[in-house]
Order: C-alpha cells, then structure tokens, then sequence
C-alpha cells in the first residue's frame, strides 16, 4: 500500500496542478472581469498614511478615481512606479494608493525615494481590507465610478498601453 | 538574408532534434547498435544547427538590422554594442533562443562524455535529450519566433530596457539557464532508467556529476540575481520572494535534496526510486518555473513579456515531460526496488532527512507561490507576501541546520547516533560563546537573528572541526566547502536583516550628516553626460575619524527613450559592511536632496557563502574515487564487448 502511495502519489499532485495552473490561465488570459467589477466597491475605514484622516468609501463619493494597491517589498510597482507618476501628474482623475501590508516607515521611505504619485493614500497595514477587495497581489488597480462602483479592475503593472486603450475610454464615458 | 538562415537552421535543428528522439530510441528497442550509435552524432549537428542560429540573431543586433521585429524592439541605433550583443537575450524570443541554445550544448557535452554509459544506456538519455530539445525549438518557431520580421524597418529602435542595461542581468540569466538545463541530464537519465526497469549505480554515478555541475550554475545565477537586485533596484533589498525569484529557487531547492540523495544511491543500492523521483522534480520544477515567468499567471517584476499562448504551449510541454516521466513512475517505481537497507544510525538517513527537509521547503515556496491562485480557483481571494515566506523558511531551516553537523559526524553504513551527537558538544560549546560574543560586540540582535547566528556558528565549528579530523578527498573537502558555504550565508544574512541601520535625509550641499560612526558630505548634484544617458550625479563624501574612506556617486539617470529617470544606487563595499547611497527626489531648487543611506553589515558574506556552496558542488567533480569507479567500469564495458565479438 505505502509502495503504491509512493508511486501514485506524484502524478496526482502534478495533475491537481496542471489542472489548477490551466484553468488559471483561462480566467487570465482573457482577463476574466473580477466578481467586483460592476459591484459597489465593498465598504472600508482606514487611516491614511499621511494627512491623519480617517477615510471611507463615501469620501470619494460623486468622483471617478483610481485606487492602486502598493507596497513597498513589491518589486512590481517600483516597475508600475514611473507610469502611475506620469498618469497622476495630468490631474485626470484622483489617484488613491493603498498601501498594504506594509510598515509606516517603509513605505514612506519608498515613497520618498521614487516620489509620491497619490492625492491620497490608504494604509492597510493587516490587509483586512485589500482581501474584502480580491486583492490578488500588488499591484492591481480599481477604477471607481461617482456611485462607488467598481468598473475596471487590473491584476498587474500599468502600462502607458493599458491607460491609454482600457482606461482613458472608460474614465471619458464615466466623467460627468 | 539573414534571418531567413536562422530561421531554416532552427527548423532544421527540430527536425533533428525529432531524429535524435526516435532513432536512437527505435536503436534500443530493437537492439540495433548502429541505430544506437548514430545519437551521438545528431547531437553533434543539432548542437551546430541551433548554435548558428543563435550567432546570426547577435550578428543581427550588432548590425542593427531593424527589418527584424525582435531587433528594433530591443535595441537602438544609441545602444552601445555591449548592450546590442547582449540585448540578444533580453527579452522572451531571444531568451529562448539562449536556453535552446544550452540546451544543445549541454546534450552535445552529455554526448561526448558518457564513455562510462552502456550503448543502451546513451542512446535513452540522448532520446529523452532530444524530446526535450524538440519541445522546446517547437515552443520558438510556433509561439516566439525572434526572426520575424517588419516591412517597412523602422528607422530606429525602441531601445533595450535600462534596467536590462547592466552586468548583471546580462550573465544573470545564462547562467539560470546553464542550471535549468543542466537539470535534464539527470531527468533524462531517470526516465531513460524507468524505461528500462533498471539503475544502477554506475548510471547514478555518472548523473551526479552533471547534477553537481547544473547546480553550481543555478547557484551562481541566484546569486548575480540577487546582487542584481540589491544594486540596481534602489533600495537595498536583495531578495523579495517574488514569484519569479521563487521559480529559480524552487529547482535549486529540489537539486539540493537530490544532491544528497544521490550521495547515498550512487553508494549502495538505496534510495533508488526517491533519486528518480527527485530528478524528475527538479527539472520539472525548472519547466514550471519557465511557465509562471512567461505566461503571466502571476504577476512580478519580471514579466514583461506574458502572453496566454506561450504560457499554454509551456504548460503542454510541462504536462508532457513531467506527466509522462511520473506516470512512467507510478508504472514503473517497484522495478527500480532497492536491496539494501539501510540502518537508522547512519549517515545515509540523515541525508535522507535533508532531502526531506528540502522538499518540505520546496512545497512551502511551491504553495506560497500558487496559494493565490488556488483560492482564485476556488473564487476566494488570498494573499501571500514575504512576511509568510520569511517566517516559514526560518522555521524549516532550523532542523537543517541543527542536523547538518550532526550528518558531517555520523559513519556511512553503521553508526552510532549517540556517541555522534556527543562528540559534537564542543563544537556546539564554541558557538555558544562565539553567539554571545557576537551579541555583545554588535549589541542586541532579536530572536530571529540570533538563532540565525547560532546555526551559523555551530555549522561552522563543526564542519572545520570535522574537516580537520578526516582523510581529505575531493568530495569530502568539496561537502565541507560547501557547508562553510551555509554558515557564511546564515551569518550575513542574519546580520544584515537584523542589524542594518539606514537613514533617509534631506540634504543641502554641504551639509554633513553622522551615521554608525562615519560621516557623510553631500556636496551637491550635477549634470553629466555618458554613454546613452544623461544623469543627475550626486557626490557623497564618506569619512571616518577625519580621513575619508570613499567618494559615492549615486545618479538618476535619464534615458532618452524612457520617460522617467532610473535611481542608481552607489555603494561602497566592504569586508564587514557595504555603504550604499541612493538619491531620492529633488527637493527645491536650492539643491537640497533626499539622500537615502544605508550600512549593510556583512552582506558579502550572504554572497560569498554562495560561491563557496558552489565552488563545493565544483570541487566534488574532481573525486579519485569516483574516477577510479568510472574508470573500472570503462574497463569492464571494454571487456565485455572485446568478450562477445
């Protein structure tokens, strides 16, 4: 019984995750909307990492806006970074940072090393709020309409294609 | 012209690449040595065939033929020829190239030194060799090839990745390739042995060598990633368990316990089925590593160049080599029955319990690195981060530490646990006190980090005291090598996460600042021009009791081609500690700037353990035993064939 164990038991464990890895890529590949898109974003209160305000969804109530989930271990978004910068500096929309699972000192290190692209950022040190919100790994990026609904969720780093192409057009049929 | 012959050579290199699968294959099957003997030989041109097509891509790049589309998309008519050569392999197509290129070589070499394998024996691993190679020349010509072209050229390039501009990543990725490569030499000799229904060791013997060379390769080129990383990424981190990053350490990880476990089944007749299966996920973890960078399933710094067909023609490849080496396993295993047992107080069963340990922290990577997945699978979101990561491997590497001193003690065959772990006491007594000294020259070190120190210490006491009190040959100096190696890594890495001091200031010109008993000038930043950039140049001096020890020029370089500027830390490396300077942003127009400092304390040794781990794996290479075994076998097959005709 233990030889037969010992020999089926690899095959098993790879099929389970060949199987996995494909049908991960399906709902990736075509950039399955996530179960949130078209849902009112879910609700959060949190602090913010520099203005000592308390925020919630309501606050960014009657605007469209971006809400970009960083951190500072997160090689990505020193990569997504230089983009972000240069799409918030056009004051097109107000681009939110959630800062999560990350310590108050590195971020703001971070931040002060690479520039600070946000108006406003979000501190989600225990990542309660990013799961509420399928966080998947940083960075991922939300587009929010003026009712506090999500239209356009990213898994992965901006691209000036990507803002160009995917977000440019929805934030124009959004805007007021 | 050009790209045209590249392009035939590779569809020529998958014809013969599908030859060298079947024909020495069909060779074995029907017992005909003249089909058998003709692998060595395709091997040969194959190797030819993909080699030149590899050379002309380069020749490509250095003439700056903007007619291909790989070419004008990485490279410019401002690169610098260093960076058009190695723009080569920058990015997916040509990277591939790179690996199908190793990949040739490596079956050539396997071809030309196998003199200690039967016929039979050569001509499976060459075929195996050569479904490999196929698989992944189809996976270029069908999905990625670099020698598609564009009418009309443009007129000039989009210019290669400035991260990608630098030494590191230029040798970083050749030699992940070597190690990932390498790996199917001891993959191809498991399904080659589990299509026979026999090892032995003689065969296992001759694996191990490649195994060893494959993995001094994947070291190194962990290493250089990380070192990259540390340098060029602006921050001083030198590793993030980016899923990536994990998808080079998993293999490594994996060989790491096969290693060992080839040490006890190349002995004696034990362990047989775990060394093949071990070897079929080593290499299949190298596959698996190729398809999260490149077919964006996961997202990291890396990849820059997901595309769903790719990723799904790579898991195909995946699904074939890796499913159909275990479902031959799961068929086959009880063949490959080993005779011998092997006696609790052994050396052979606690470089068993090393292989387990490592595939239990080859599990915990793999799992930390797919959990989101798993759960978005499952419509439930998840996430992973370094805090899981850091604290999981910490806890598996305890045991592997403790136990490593313990297995360095203990006899092959029969011997005595006890006695074994008494005879270690002093060395155990020296770490003690070299922790403690180290805690009160360097003043409180946290739990983490002081355990980390310990098992440093203890590794290091007990190798050098074992390595004093045993005969030397080449695979015993090599393991003790190596096993400095752990120590030195476990040492700087505990002192550079626990006790490192940063500082991030503004700075005026002129202004002078005191960290960790060093000063620090800013005389300002300037303009200067090089190469293919402009930079903002910032001048640190750096003193120490009024004499000064280094002047540190950290830039933020401009790209003509990239919108926004590059931070280039500068550092100062040193024996004990590294200064790193980075500049951050401008802060007014007087000049002032966010400076970041940072004293690394023994980073170098995380580095310099490495190497010695490798430079082990290399030294093992040279063992008189195993030559005088190679060489008796040699004799033998000699014997036998003069024998039968």
């Amino acid at each position: 019984m233990k030889k037969v164990l010992f020999a089926v038991l690899p095959l098993t464990v790879f099929l389970a995750l060949v199987i996995l890895l494909y049908v991960n890529m399906g709902t990736h590949s075509e950039r399955l909307p996530s179960p949130l898109v078209g849902k009112p974003a879910p609700d959060f209160q949190l602090p913010t990492l520099y203005s000592g305000r308390t925020l919630s969804k309501q606050d960014f109530k009657g605007q469209v806006w971006l809400l970009n989930v960083f951190g500072s271990w997160c090689p990505s978004c020193r990569i997504e970074h230089p983009v972000l910068a240069q799409f918030a500096e056009q004051k097109i929309i107000p681009v939110v940072g959630l800062n999560w699972k990350d310590e108050y000192l590195d971020a703001d290190r971070w931040l002060k090393q690479f520039g600070n692209p946000y108006d406003e950022i979000l501190v989600d040190l225990k990542g309660d709020v990013a799961i509420d919100w399928g966080v998947y790994g940083a960075p991922e990026n939300f587009l929010i309409d003026a009712d506090g609904v999500i239209r356009y969720k990213l898994v992965g780093v901006l691209t000036p294609e990507i803002i160009e192409n995917e977000l440019m057009p929805l934030i124009k049929e959004l805007a007021p | 012209m050009l790209p045209a012959i590249g392009q035939f050579n590779l569809i020529l290199a998958l014809v013969l690449s599908l030859l060298l699968t079947v024909v020495p294959m069909v060779g074995y099957a029907k017992n005909k040595a003249n089909l058998m003997h003709l692998g060595r030989p395709l091997a040969y041109v194959l190797f030819a065939l993909v080699l030149s097509s590899f050379l002309i891509l380069i020749t490509l790049f250095v003439q700056q033929d903007f007619t291909v589309t790989y070419v004008w998309q990485h490279s410019s008519l401002a690169l610098p020829l260093r960076y058009r050569i190695t723009a080569t392999w920058g990015a997916h197509e040509g990277s591939i190239l790179m690996w199908i290129t190793i990949q040739a070589l490596w079956v050539a070499l396997v071809a030309k030194f196998s003199g200690a394998l039967k016929p039979d024996q050569l001509a499976r691993v060459l075929s195996i060799l050569g479904l490999i190679t196929a698989g992944f020349i189809a996976f270029i010509l069908f999905t990625s090839n670099p020698f598609e072209r564009t009418f009309p050229a443009p007129l000039d390039g989009r210019d290669l990745n400035p991260l990608l501009q630098d030494f590191g990543m230029i040798v970083h990725p050749p030699l992940l390739y070597f190690g990932y490569v390498g790996l199917s030499v001891a993959f191809a000799l498991s399904v080659a042995a589990l299509i026979g229904g026999n090892i032995d060791e003689h065969w296992i013997r001759w694996s191990r060598k490649w195994t060893n060379m494959a993995w001094a390769f994947l070291t190194m080129g962990i290493i250089l990633g990380s070192w990259w990383a540390y340098y060029e990424l602006g921050w001083g981190g030198w590793w993030f368990w980016d899923p990536v990053e994990n998808a080079s350490f998993l293999p490594w990880l994996a060989g790491t316990a096969l290693i060992h476990v080839q040490a006890v089944s190349e002995r004696k007749n034990a362990f047989r089925g775990w060394t093949v299966l071990l070897a079929i996920t080593a290499f299949s973890l190298s596959v698996l590593g190729t398809f999260l960078v490149r077919s964006g399933s996961i997202t990291s710094v890396h990849s820059f160049a997901a595309d769903p067909t790719r990723g799904l023609f790579i898991l195909g490849l995946l699904a074939i080599f890796a499913g159909g080496a275990l479902t031959l396993f799961a068929l086959r295993a009880d063949k490959l029955k080993s005779t011998e047992s092997v006696a609790f107080d052994s050396k052979e069963t606690l470089l068993l319990a090393n292989s387990l340990i490592f595939i239990v922290a080859t599990f915990t990577v793999l799992l930390g690195t797919l959990f989101p997945m798993i759960f978005e699978a499952m419509g439930e979101k998840i996430s992973v981060g370094a805090p899981y990561f850091g604290l999981m491997f910490f806890l598996i590497m305890i045991p592997m530490a403790m136990l490593l001193p313990v297995g360095g003690q203990i006899r092959w065959h029969k011997g005595a646990l006890g006695s074994s772990c008494l005879a270690l006491w002093p060395y155990l007594t020296v770490a003690i006190l070299l922790t403690a000294l180290t805690w009160w020259l360097v003043g409180g070190i946290n739990v983490r980090g002081t355990v980390c120190v310990l098992g440093a210490f203890w590794v290091f006491s007990a190798t050098t005291g074992q390595f004093f009190q045993q005969k030397k040959h080449a695979s015993f100096v090599g393991m003790s090598v190596a096993h400095w190696g752990v120590a030195f890594f476990l040492f700087g890495m505990a002192m550079v996460e626990h006790t490192d001091t940063e500082k991030d200031v503004l700075m005026r010109p002129g202004q002078v600042i005191e960290l960790g008993g060093k000063t620090f000038e800013f005389k300002g930043v300037e303009w200067v021009s090089k190469e293919n950039y402009r930079a903002q140049q910032g001048q640190v001096v750096v003193s120490e009791g009024g004499t000064v020890i280094a002047t540190l020029k950290p830039q933020k370089r401009h790209y003509p081609k990239q919108q926004n500027p590059m931070t280039e830390a500068s550092i100062h490396p040193g024996l004990t500690k590294d200064i790193y300077v980075s500049l951050g942003e401008q802060v007014n127009d007087a000049g002032a700037w966010a400076v970041r400092i940072y004293i690394k304390p023994f980073i170098r040794w995380m580095w310099f353990g490495g190497i010695l781990m490798l430079t082990g794996a290399v030294i093992g290479l040279f063992s008189a035993r195993i030559k005088r075994l190679e060489q008796r076998q040699r004799d033998q097959m000699m014997q036998e064939s003069l024998g039968l005709s």
